[in-house]
């Protein structure tokens, strides 16, 4: 019974840390720019078809596979912002909204139609392998998910905290008018981090392929996903996406052990129901929205 | 929402109303039946497009999740009607206090924390998702295989609201027409003024001593209760209920086109914004099952959202009304864009 109980909550804690790179990315973009990236999700399954694909051609590790889409998804972001979003910055949420939502249909379309609805399981060396800690047995993917999961977010806050880029980005992120006055590039600022955080929604989409069949369909729950994972630990922090991500990594795989799986789903929301009504801002959020 | 209300002016906009309706009301006793049952969603798309449009065009409150209420109102005529075959009238009312409420609480709990904005829009989705999740699991009320409406008999009873398609697209119509009128009510009373003080500053108005908080719960209420009054007839149009379909995100989308690319808080653009959204669609699923390009409506979708906020960000009806001024003055104007709805 222990063991079990473990084992489910070292496998949640695992999820956990992939959830909160892809909560990270969706945070960074709107504490930076003040935009909720809608087509989130659909960029989580851009890398987990990138992941497929590079597995499939090449039969590489999943490391390999989540470096490309890293950079293959910065360029993304980058340009989506250089050449749509950059335009409804400005504008009041509910134009960018709709805009995000035009985004998030337009590519879930393009997935339709380059893969079909089928779902694609990848296979990757890791998939049944399993690694045991005392009572705990873990399945290697998702250890090596974790890890490289959780090794990302250490090193983008290091990079944001201390780099002279990320300076910027966090002054551009606390005022953007001073942040211009003191000649910052803010454009730049922005495409570099629209296109962290599509690369954090890439990276995480990629290095749970081999947990979860590519299908086009799966954007909407990561989105969703995202963000309520954001909302649990504050839109806009960044030791807020982490910790949301654990909590809803571990509270899925406790729902999924104690209550049917539909209940799995649904735990979530309940959970962010009772978190917006009672601390709003999340665990660490932003004063202003 | 007018900036002016001449008379000469009003004059037109009555003759416009008027003359949209009527061509309605011919195409529905002459249009063949794939043109009534398309044009009947699109009639039911901008009912529920007004709805949409109280909340945020006249109250200035993102939902994006309207859905929860669709479903409530559709659900509350499916269980009384297929389950205890008790009338869809009492269906309808039912669903629109329930969703009513619904709404109320929603929007009670959330500015009772100062939850606004986009917390708010996110609140909404959570709750749409939390509601089509338990309804997907819930066996009394068909969990994931569905409600389903015995196939209409033939004749048509009022009192039932059953009937044919063409039955029905007049129940749409009236709808419609009543979504219409009620709208131009609303933005021309009291609380439609309040209402969009509210939108435009919060605080202002609350400095003049209007009681927002108890006015964006009202607005919500109201919002969602007349989604739900347009949920119970598309689900008796539809003849069956889905969670997926009734309570899902995408739906909570499809009830949004029609305002955004017709024109945010104006009378006429869910109306404009559904004819030209709702057909394409279908046009574009219909061609893409027939070159086996899944998803082909949805890149339509994101490229006209996309672009009508890009190129019109007020929408399609504020421009025609700009180019009408433009090009001729008011009366013929007004004649000119009721042929441009009729097409």
């Amino acid at each position: 019974m222990l063991s079990l109980w473990l084992n489910v909550l070292a496998s949640g804690i695992l999820l956990g840390l992939v959830y909160g790179l892809v909560a990270l990315g969706l945070t960074i973009i709107f504490g930076v720019m003040r935009v909720v990236n809608f087509a989130h999700g659909e960029m989580v399954v851009f890398g987990v078809y990138i992941g497929y694909w590079t597995v499939r051609l090449w039969n590489v590790p999943i490391i390999v596979a989540a470096a490309i889409a890293a950079v293959v998804m910065f360029a993304f972001g980058y340009l989506l912002e250089a050449l749509i979003v950059k335009r409804f910055v400005n504008r009041p949420h509910h134009y960018q909204f709709i805009v995000f939502i035009g985004l998030s249909l337009l590519f879930s379309g393009t997935l339709l139609v380059a893969f079909g609805p089928d779902p694609r399981p990848t296979a990757s060396q890791l998939s049944f392998q399993t690694v045991s800690l005392g009572l705990v047995t873990l399945d290697l993917a998702r250890v090596q998910a974790a890890a490289t999961a959780g090794l990302l977010i250490a090193l983008l806050g290091a990079y944001l905290k201390f780099s002279p880029f990320g300076r910027s980005l966090r002054a551009a992120a606390d005022n953007r008018l001073g942040g211009l006055i003191v000649g910052l590039n803010i454009p730049r600022v922005y495409a570099v981090t629209f296109g962290i955080g599509a690369a954090c929604a890439g990276v995480a989409g990629a290095l749970i392929s081999p947990l979860f069949d590519a299908q086009p369909y799966l954007a909407v729950d990561f989105t969703l996903l995202a963000f309520v994972t954001v909302i649990v630990g504050g839109l806009g922090s960044f030791g807020g996406a982490l910790l949301g991500g654990l909590v809803i990594g571990v509270a899925e795989a406790i729902a999924a052990l104690m209550f049917t799986p539909s209940m799995k789903t649904a735990l979530p929301y309940a959970l962010l129901i009772i978190i917006l009504v009672f601390r709003p801002r999340g665990f660490f959020g932003a004063k202003e929205i | 929402m007018q900036k002016k209300f001449d008379r000469g002016l009003e004059r037109t906009r009555w003759l416009a109303g008027i003359t949209v309706f009527a061509v309605l009301g011919l195409v529905g006793l002459l249009a063949n039946p794939y043109v009534i049952s398309l044009m009947t969603i699109v009639l039911l798309f901008t009912f529920l497009g007004q709805s949409w449009n109280l909340m945020l065009g006249i109250g200035g409150q993102l939902s994006i999740g309207h859905a929860l209420f669709v479903g409530l109102g559709a659900y509350s005529v499916g269980v009384l009607y297929v389950k205890y075959g008790i009338s869809p009238w009492v269906g309808l009312l039912t669903g629109m206090i329930l969703a009513g409420s619904v709404g109320a609480s929603i929007a009670w709990l959330s500015f009772r924390f100062e939850v606004r904005g986009i917390y708010f829009a996110l609140l909404t989705i959570a709750a749409a998702e939390f509601a089509r999740i338990m309804f997907s699991g819930w066996e009394f009320v068909g969990a994931m295989q569905g409600l389903f409406f015995a196939a209409p008999t033939g004749g048509i009873e009022i009192s039932m609201l059953r009937g044919d398609a063409r039955f029905y697209y007049f129940v749409a119509l009236a709808l419609a027409a009543l979504g219409i009128i009620g709208t131009e009510f609303i933005s021309r009373s009291y609380l439609g003024y309040v209402w969009r003080a509210m939108r435009d500053d919060e605080s202002a108005a609350r400095a003049l001593g209007v009681r927002t908080f108890q006015h964006k719960i009202l607005v919500i209420s109201l919002s969602a209760a007349t989604a739900a009054a347009g949920g119970g007839v598309l689900a008796l149009v539809q003849g069956s209920i889905f969670p997926d379909s009734i309570m899902g995100m995408g739906l909570s989308v499809d009830v949004l086109i029609g305002p955004v690319v017709g024109g945010l808080g104006t009378t006429f653009g869910p109306l404009v914004g559904s004819l030209a959204a709702i057909p394409l669609n279908h046009l574009m699923s219909a061609l893409g099952d027939s070159l086996r390009i899944p998803g082909l409506n949805n890149i339509t979708y994101g490229v006209v959202l996309i672009s009508v906020i890009w190129f019109l960000p007020d929408g399609i009806w504020p421009a025609i009304v700009r180019l009408c001024k433009a090009i001729q003055g008011p009366p013929t104007a007004w004649l000119w864009q009721s042929r441009k709805v009729e097409e």
